[in-house]
């Protein structure tokens, strides 16, 4: 390469230098805002490990109820249900307007299984169709749920929904049947994949960083360390169960 | 004193018959109403996402509770050596398993899967109270019946004793669970308190004795068979008892609640706001349950007149329906508070008190227990000896002394 040359590629390469650095450093940033941690896929017959504690952050200074609007639209067409507002449609995720009684600051924040450590709901299931998976998930077998409703009124989020009548158009990946009871899944087939949960896609197309899934126990994992750095809050922390989802700026 | 003995009813005229059709119509209607929620699922009950327990659990409930303090009056004799007790032992115990029976059939039938009641048993949760109490109604039906056949022979007589102690604490241990499927529901505001065990136990004690004392005075009636009042009387005193017992443990749980300042809200829903919920509490479980039965017991112009006993006997079971639905529809019409210091509000009912409106249907399929049991009694005093001949004066107490 002549000194001519070498000289004008020097030129161009501190220009693209510069926009090079500008450009990763944009995208660092947004891949910090999107606070998007991909999970790995587990291997087909790979059991999930207590190694990970799945969980969701939500950023309430982010989330409007168009965005929670728009999560639960997501959670319906991903896992196949549907709620007109009746009292008998099932809610695996709403959205729940809150004012302050003292000083009037209004908050609108997503609600779901919260994905206890403790879950009171199977704690009391009697055939034990409520179960944990080794990695914080919180599920309903369907073959083993008689329907018998006492993990709805254990439930102190009110998570859980009864089905009153037969379902039509079910996911492959979502099973559900009358006469047992349902919540949200954290769209396990999707984290099973490698992916996050359809929510947390949802709200982040719509407002960056507005939720954040991941390993709470990975120390260096972005939800991980966005907890150890927020002041985050479960809900009903007096409780005891050690929810699997935060929130921040409750 | 004469001499105690136990025989079968004839059972075969019209108005047996009759009363077995009248219990048959109300159990193929109870049997018609499950067979339609079953098919048509549990949108056409009242039940929604936010009263997930309703009339079924309020009737399945009420009759566990009684079947279990029934019990009572049938391990009396045996148990505290009360020999007045000792005709109705057969009795009470066949009453006892009848009412449990009742109950349980509604609470299978109201699940959402009954045809999965199975699992139940096959797949038990230890740490769940309706697991373990699914095993303590099975547990507390074998013992009675082992008593029940204890009473009629025999031979065994030297195991009656331990039996009936055994089935006793057991019995204890069934309204106990009772007691602690709610209390262990730490986030209802309603039931989250230890004082829920004993007051179930209370309560039971209330309405077994109320059951036993209107059919022993019924079917003695009815039947023809001599029934002095020292019997009717010392059922009354017990019972007197028991309903004291029972609104003194009413009474403590509202205090205890009363006092924290997070369930001032809830209380006040119940007892002043609560519309249907607080008519029911006051002229149900207190007037009708608590108050009137302690003047028909206590008071001298009432506490001698047998019909005066039996209303308050049948008051305290009407009255132990209104506790149940208070319990059980006033606890979950009070919204979960999931945000304490917050007013919410959502399109699942999140802050908002909410309106159970039962249907016709169900309020079939819940009374459903009334017919099985009245049918299990019926056909067991007809085909076993559990009636005495004789409940009059000189049978029943040895010491009894003619004018």
């Amino acid at each position: 390469m002549s000194d001519q040359a070498r000289a004008a590629g020097e030129g161009v390469s501190r220009r693209r230098l510069l926009t090079g650095a500008a450009t990763l450093a944009t995208t660092m940033i947004a891949a910090d805002l999107l606070l998007v941690a991909p999970a790995a896929a587990r291997a087909p017959g790979e059991a999930a490990s207590a190694k990970n504690r799945w969980g969701l952050l939500i950023d309430l200074a982010k989330v409007d109820a168009k965005v929670c609007d728009a999560c639960v639209a997501a959670c319906q067409k991903e896992n196949g249900w549907t709620s007109h507002g009746n009292t008998h449609d099932p809610q695996w995720m709403r959205r729940i307007d809150l004012k302050d009684n003292a000083s009037g600051r209004q908050v609108t924040l997503p609600m779901m299984c919260q994905h206890c450590a403790n879950p009171p709901c199977v704690d009391v299931c009697p055939t034990t169709a409520s179960f944990k998976r080794p990695d914080g998930i919180v599920l309903v077998d369907r073959h083993l749920c008689i329907g018998c409703r006492y993990c709805m009124m254990a439930c102190p989020y009110k998570a859980r929904s009864f089905v009153f009548h037969a379902v039509e158009g079910q996911m492959y990946h979502a099973p559900r049947g009358k006469g047992t009871v349902e919540a949200c899944t954290l769209c396990v087939h999707r984290i099973d994949a490698g992916r996050d949960p359809v929510c947390v896609e949802t709200a982040n197309a719509l407002k960056p960083g507005a939720m954040m899934f991941g390993d709470l126990n990975d120390k260096a994992s972005a939800i991980s360390r966005k907890v150890s750095q927020a002041a985050v809050t479960r809900v009903r922390r007096d409780l005891g169960l050690e929810p699997g989802v935060l929130y921040q700026g409750l | 004193m004469t001499e105690l003995t136990f025989r079968e009813i004839e059972g075969r005229s019209i108005s047996y018959w009759a009363w077995l059709g009248v219990l048959g119509v109300f159990a193929l209607a109870g049997m018609g109403s499950f067979a339609y929620i079953e098919f048509a699922g549990h949108g056409v009950t009242g039940m929604t996402n936010q009263f997930v327990w309703c009339l079924g659990h309020v009737i399945s409930i009420f009759m566990i509770l009684s079947g279990v303090g029934a019990f009572v009056i049938a391990a009396a004799g045996t148990v505290f050596n009360r020999s007045v007790y000792k005709p109705l032992a057969p009795l009470a115990g066949l009453i006892a398993v009848a009412l449990l029976m009742g109950g349980l059939a509604v609470t299978g039938f109201d699940l959402g899967r009954p045809d999965r009641l199975t699992l139940a048993m096959t797949n038990v949760n230890l740490t769940s109270t309706l697991s373990s109490n699914i095993m303590r109604y099975q547990g507390f039906i074998g013992l009675v019946l082992i008593y029940l056949w204890l009473l009629m022979d025999w031979r065994y007589a030297r195991w009656m004793k331990p039996v009936a102690i055994i089935a006793f604490l057991w019995s204890l241990s069934v309204s106990t669970g009772v007691g602690l499927e709610f209390a262990f529901l730490v986030a209802r505001e309603a039931y989250d308190a230890a004082v829920m065990a004993p007051l179930m136990v209370a309560s039971s004690f209330m309405y077994g004795t109320a059951v036993v004392l209107l059919v022993v005075s019924v079917a003695f009636r009815v039947l023809g068979r001599p029934l002095g009042e020292k019997i009717i009387n010392r059922l009354k005193r017990l019972l007197a008892l028991f309903v004291a017992v029972g609104a003194y443990m009413v009474f403590v749980h509202y205090l205890t609640m009363l006092y924290g300042a997070e369930h001032r809200d809830m209380v006040a829903f119940l007892l002043v706001h609560g519309g249907a919920v607080t008519l029911t509490f006051w002229i149900g479980q207190v007037l009708c349950g608590l108050v009137l039965p302690l003047i028909l017991f206590y008071a001298p112009a009432f506490s001698r007149s047998e019909p005066a006993i039996l209303t308050g006997a049948a008051l305290v079971l009407i009255g132990g329906l209104a506790h149940m639905y208070v319990v059980l529809i006033g606890g979950q019409a009070f919204p979960l508070d999931l945000f304490p210091g917050f007013a919410a509000s959502s399109s699942f009912g999140d802050g908002a008190i909410g309106s159970f409106q039962p249907t016709l249907v169900e309020m079939l399929f819940a009374a459903l227990s009334i017919p099985i049991a009245g049918i299990l009694v019926s056909l067991g005093i007809k085909f076993f000896r559990f009636l005495p001949e004789s409940l009059a004066d000189e049978v029943v107490d040895p010491h009894h002394k003619t004018a």
